[in-house]
């Protein structure tokens, strides 16, 4: 089972998306959900970086899902999510997860009206959907970060070790490539 | 894709969260620590745009604009119905999402914005279904209840989201002949009438708006089927805004949880005092339907 982190924005999204890929998934909104699970990845979606963030303190989510992460099983997070799994995020000094050795932008493409939709590549797949929603995009890498997709010279998506991040939402499309990647890698 | 669909995925990413009503920047601040997932920016809170009376207007943008410099969340403004210079002008201060609201004075007794020449995404209230998807039509990308403002009373707004809902399974329960009837009926497009029988619900993101003063009535929304909640008054008129706005952002989020809820509803201090709508001479409901 796939948990999908449920405390605000974009994760139904994600659930219909793995549901269309046959993958069971769960909604974790409190504690008690991670209790007696077998879980076999975790995705982080998009939504208020900030709220998730506070939530996930206060709901006291934090420390048991970080040891899930540190144990390495596969992690996938979106726009929101790549900001909670980011080292470092830039002009501000709070940071969640660090498991990913990158640093994010927050709404480094501008407000709604810089929000947008195109194609690119991503690894090795061609023409995937890209939607964009007040996006950031990760303005340094660390070496031994893949980076997977490339806009404009911004990255977009990078992967290292077991932790999946992309600044777009492939759940906000019919284009399941992404997840499918994802648990691939499951 | 479009603009329209870029504007629709916005609202999917406010989903589970809690808009709140902020007249300053501190006041911002203090609600994207609670963790509001988007701010409204306005002049006066409906409590007291109601106290006041007379005409109340789109915000000045200078504040507006400080507002959007102190948070990193989406910043939400209001204008008056029908009032699209109000609309322009927030678009040119690049706004995340704009409220065409009846808590201001309407500036057009018939006609709404034509929101689809607009790059800005709008957000609408409606009191029924044919409400609803009139704005749908006219661009809203985004729909709230009417619930009256600056009341703190939850009653027009639960009326609100039942009424859309019960609207929407008698759709889902009609022949496909009945449709162009219920469109008739509705005054509304028929193919977003086909689209309700089809999916059982809007097609955009539904929020619950007017009289949130509490989380019992947050989570109270969100059980009748809201997909997220306004909080105008209820917090910065409340005795303690930023324990009141957390409690209520846990309390979208578990709201099923009855005693996660009964924990956060512990001492927060006094409520908004509320209005009962007996006891007002102004409906803004009314207002643009």
């Amino acid at each position: 089972m796939i948990g999908v982190l449920a405390l605000q924005g974009g994760f139904i999204e994600h659930i219909n998306a793995l549901r269309k890929l046959g993958v069971p998934s769960f909604e974790i909104r409190q504690k008690a959900d991670l209790i007696n699970k077998d879980i076999k990845g975790l995705i982080f979606p998009g939504g208020e970086s900030t709220v998730i963030g506070k939530l996930l303190c206060e709901l006291e989510l934090f420390d048991p899902l970080d040891r899930l992460i540190k144990s390495g099983i596969p992690v996938f997070g979106t726009c929101a999510g790549l900001i909670l799994l980011a080292k470092k995020i830039v002009n501000d000094d709070s940071v969640y997860f660090e498991a990913i050795d990158i640093a994010a932008k927050r709404n480094a493409f501008g407000r709604q009206l810089g929000s947008f939709h195109t194609t690119g590549d991503f690894a090795d797949l061609k023409n995937v959907e890209m939607t964009f929603i007040r996006a950031p995009y990760i303005e340094q890498a660390a070496s031994d970060v893949k980076v997977l997709s490339k806009i404009n010279e911004h990255i977009v998506a990078a992967m290292q070790r077991n932790v999946l991040v992309t600044a777009f939402h492939p759940e906000l499309t019919n284009d399941l490539r992404v997840h499918e990647f994802f648990i691939k890698n499951l | 894709m479009n603009r329209y669909e870029l504007n629709k995925n916005l609202a999917q990413m406010l989903k589970g969260g809690v808009i709140m009503d902020v007249t300053t920047p501190e006041q911002a601040k203090i609600a994207e620590e609670a963790g509001a997932c988007a701010v409204m920016a306005l002049e006066r809170i409906p409590a007291d745009i109601r106290a006041a009376g007379g005409v109340s207007r789109m915000s000045d943008p200078k504040m507006i604009r400080e507002i959007q410099n102190a948070v990193s969340i989406p910043v939400m403004a209001k204008v008056r119905i029908g009032h699209f210079v109000e609309a322009q002008i927030l678009q040119a201060i690049e706004i995340d999402y704009i409220d065409e609201s009846e808590v201001l004075s309407p500036a057009d007794d018939k006609f709404h914005i034509d929101k689809t020449k607009f790059d800005v995404p709008f957000v609408c209230g409606a009191k029924d279904l044919g409400e609803a998807l009139r704005r749908i039509a006219e661009g809203a990308s985004m729909i709230r209840t009417k619930g009256e403002p600056g009341t703190g009373d939850i009653v027009q707004a639960v009326r609100h989201m039942r009424m859309i809902n019960r609207q929407m399974r008698e759709l889902q329960n009609m022949r496909e002949d009945e449709l162009f009837h219920a469109a008739k009926e509705l005054e509304v497009p028929y193919d977003l009438v086909k689209f309700v029988h089809q999916n059982g619900k809007l097609p955009v993101v539904n929020f619950a708006a007017g009289g949130v003063a509490t989380p019992a009535d947050a989570a109270l929304m969100m059980q009748l089927g809201a997909e997220g909640v306004f909080v105008g008054s209820g917090i910065f008129k409340s005795g303690n805004p930023a324990r009141r706005a957390q409690a209520i952002v846990k309390a979208v989020t578990n709201y099923n949880d009855a005693k996660l809820i009964a924990e956060l509803s512990e001492g927060l201090g006094e409520a908004m005092v509320g209005i009962n709508e007996q006891e007002i001479e102004l409906l803004m409901a009314e207002r643009g339907k």
